[in-house]
């Protein structure tokens, strides 16, 4: 197959259909996934060409989505599992943080559970409530779990690959308002590992860190900035549990400032924990603190407001500016 | 004793929750309380002799076992201890009625139905005892790990199920809980995917009247078998306290589930004659009446007044299962006091099937911190 050009959403689909050719034990699951092909249309055509078994239109039940992947995992199977929208993954929280995290080392290793469940997360789409979060904290925080978020077309096509592959439960997060962002993909080329941050873009003067949405709003903020002789070195961390911060040590004991960036609140979010292991681990090569930029700390608001709750590039620069005038 | 006595006996709340309903449930029994053998119209049981007294030794042992594993943490040698007195013909009728390749998922109580999978009780104990979350191979066993989350495990056995159906599988799982498990979201998310998809999965519900302290009129207006109904499958209930009819229902609900008629749920309505666990402290919510009452129906008594009045078995056969038990006891309690502490370094084994850089750097860490001490601490 050549080079084709793709959105993260067809991506996605093919890198799931990939997955369903390899291993007749993936077995898709989720809301309005089957004959509609999911809200986002991610699983469109699987049911079609893998069957009912394998492309489970499930009752509307969260819960009961985790809860019987992990039966089918005991059995053998490979669930992939579709959140419908971040929002609506509380209900299966239980199952996965009670169950899905801890059946691996309850059972000493002997009952693995290799499921990924897809969320798509992040806001900026104008919806209702529940319909914009940034649940990776909760996730990330949970022992047993490992979580990645992909950022753009190539990222989505092997990740999702790598994630159903993987013997590990993973949380596995799509950027919805960046689902039709295409790119270049060729789908026999070498994928890069799972687990690892990646340089996105060269640069000399504030290291950004970035995952999911927020990887295309560090870039564009590193390319403004450009116009005015500064340079920004962006690493898009892509997991976040766990996390790879060699990449981003090395850049910013070079730079000596660092910002993070993400749409879930500041407090206690990733941020935090990545501005205090990068203050250990740089301490002598800071020139100012780790600075971070986030969703504030409110229910995410309205969707008229969602401008001015999100990091956009005015806010990241704002930042970078910040951490330029300590 | 006939039908309808039975069922005014165990009637543990009249009038509680739902008046304007019937209050005679059908209760499936096949021994009475006194060790009559009785008949039921649909459920039958053809045990010879030795199968009878096999179910007699099962029930005496795992009561043994009970015993011994409260009185080890009376003694400081378990942390805690979640007592099955009382509810042992439950959980053997339903162990025993499960074929090898069957899988059952346990709530934390079923060590009856551990017993009848072949786990060794101390593998249980080690739960108890902290070393480890139960040291038994849930796939070897066909008998999963205990679900301390009230009701996860109905889900994961609805699941199992529907992994059974993929594999063309002639095989049925037996998903526990309890009365209180029956409030929960996910227990009826499991009925309803397991209605759904008519999956091979039979709920058996052990009915024995408390959630810790809590009644089951607080959990349900009607009886629980009832509920069945509403999810499109039968619910049954039956005497959880007389080993043949819970053997013979439970067959007969995994038999149809194999068969592809899909989940079944049963209601053993039975008494937790002990404590919710060594914690606990029912006089604060219950009658001692209460207690007595059940007693008179005790699993164990019923079977052994009808092995002696049927001449299979005598007193030879009863001193030789005590004896056994004492054995196993003494087994238990040298396995526990002599059973070692896991190493600091088993928390971080198997927390993931890859080892995460980050988690293995911190076990250096505590390596190293474990090291430090050596010789300069006692």
């Amino acid at each position: 197959m050549s080079t084709q050009t793709l959105t993260i959403g067809k991506a996605l689909n093919l890198g799931l259909r990939r997955a369903m050719e390899d291993d007749a034990k993936v077995v898709l699951m989720g809301e309005d996934i089957g004959r509609l092909g999911g809200v986002f249309r991610i699983t469109d055509g699987l049911q079609k060409d893998f069957g009912e078994d394998r492309v489970v239109d499930t009752p509307l039940a969260e819960a009961g989505i985790l809860g019987t992947a992990v039966g089918l995992a005991m059995r053998g199977y490979r669930p992939v599992c579709e959140i419908q929208f971040d929002g609506f993954v509380f209900p299966a929280y239980n199952q996965i943080v009670t169950q899905v995290a801890k059946i691996h080392a309850r059972s000493r290793g002997r009952l693995p559970m290799p499921i990924v469940i897809r969320i798509p997360f992040g806001g900026g789409i104008g919806a209702v409530e529940h319909h914009s979060e940034s649940p990776e904290a909760y996730f990330a925080h949970t022992p047993g779990l490992k979580v990645v978020a992909v950022s753009n077309p190539v990222d989505a096509y092997w990740g999702i690959q790598q994630a159903i592959a993987h013997p590990d439960p993973i949380v596995f997060l799509e950027p919805k308002r960046r689902y039709w962002d295409k790119a270049e993909l060729d789908p026999d080329g070498t994928p890069d590992p799972l687990f690892a941050s990646r340089v996105v873009r060269g640069g000399d003067d504030v290291t950004v860190l970035a995952y999911g949405p927020m990887v295309k709003t560090a870039l564009q903020a590193a390319e403004a900035v450009a116009e005015e002789g500064r340079s920004l070195e962006v690493v898009d961390l892509r997991t976040l549990s766990p996390l790879d911060l060699d990449p981003v040590v090395e850049s910013v004991r070079r730079t000596g400032r660092c910002v993070v960036v993400h749409e879930a609140p500041v407090t206690l979010g990733l941020g935090a924990e990545i501005a205090a292991r990068v203050t250990e681990q740089c301490f002598h090569s800071l020139e100012a603190p780790v600075l971070r930029v986030g969703g504030y700390d409110t229910p995410y608001p309205p969707s008229k407001l969602e401008e001015e709750y999100l990091p956009d590039l005015d806010r990241v620069l704002d930042a970078v500016d910040r951490a330029m005038e300590f | 004793m006939s039908l309808s006595s039975a069922t005014e006996v165990v009637d543990p709340v009249p009038g509680a929750g739902a008046p304007h309903l019937p209050r005679q449930p059908d209760l499936v029994q096949l021994l009475t309380p006194e060790g009559e053998r009785v008949e039921h119209p649909q459920y039958a049981v053809d045990l010879d002799d030795a199968q009878l007294r096999d179910l007699y030794r099962d029930l005496v042992l795992v009561r043994r076992w009970d015993v011994e594993a409260t009185a080890l943490q009376r003694q400081g040698e378990l942390g805690i201890w979640a007592s099955l007195l009382g509810q042992e013909a439950a959980q053997i009728g339903a162990g025993r009625a499960m074929q090898p390749d069957d899988m059952a998922f346990p709530t934390y109580r079923e060590h009856g139905v551990a017993w009848t999978r072949g786990v060794d009780p101390l593998h249980v104990i080690s739960l108890f005892r902290g070393v480890d979350n139960g040291g038994w191979d849930p796939v070897a066993t066909g008998f999963n790990l205990y679900t301390v989350v009230i009701g996860a495990q109905c889900l994961h056995g609805t699941g199992y199920a529907m992994g059974l159906q993929r594999d063309g599988a002639e095989q049925a799982v037996l998903a526990f809980l309890g009365d209180g498990a029956t409030s929960q979201g996910e227990v009826n998310e499991a009925m309803i995917w397991a209605a759904s998809f008519s999956a091979p999965v039979v709920f058996f519900c052990q009915n024995n009247q408390y959630a810790i302290s809590v009644p089951l009129e607080r959990q349900s207006r009607v009886p629980l078998y009832q509920r069945a109904a509403g999810f499109g499958f039968p619910g049954v209930r039956v005497d959880g306290n007389d080993v043949l009819a819970v053997l013979a229902v439970t067959r007969a609900a995994l038999a149809a589930a194999r068969e592809g008629q899909g989940p079944t749920f049963i209601e053993a309505f039975t008494y937790r004659m002990g404590a919710h666990t060594t914690s606990d402290d029912p006089t604060r919510y219950r009658l001692a009446s209460e207690l007595e009452e059940w007693k008179l129906r005790d699993p164990i008594a019923r079977v052994k007044a009808y092995l002696s009045r049927s001449g299979a078995a005598d007193a030879d056969f009863f001193a030789a299962v005590e004896a056994e038990a004492d054995e196993l006891a003494g087994r238990i309690r040298r396995g526990t006091t002599e059973m070692p502490d896991p190493p600091g370094t088993a928390m971080f084994d198997r927390v993931y099937a890859e080892q995460t850089p980050p988690l293995a750097a911190q076990q250096a860490e505590f390596e190293a911190y474990q090291a430090s001490f050596e010789g300069g601490h006692e």
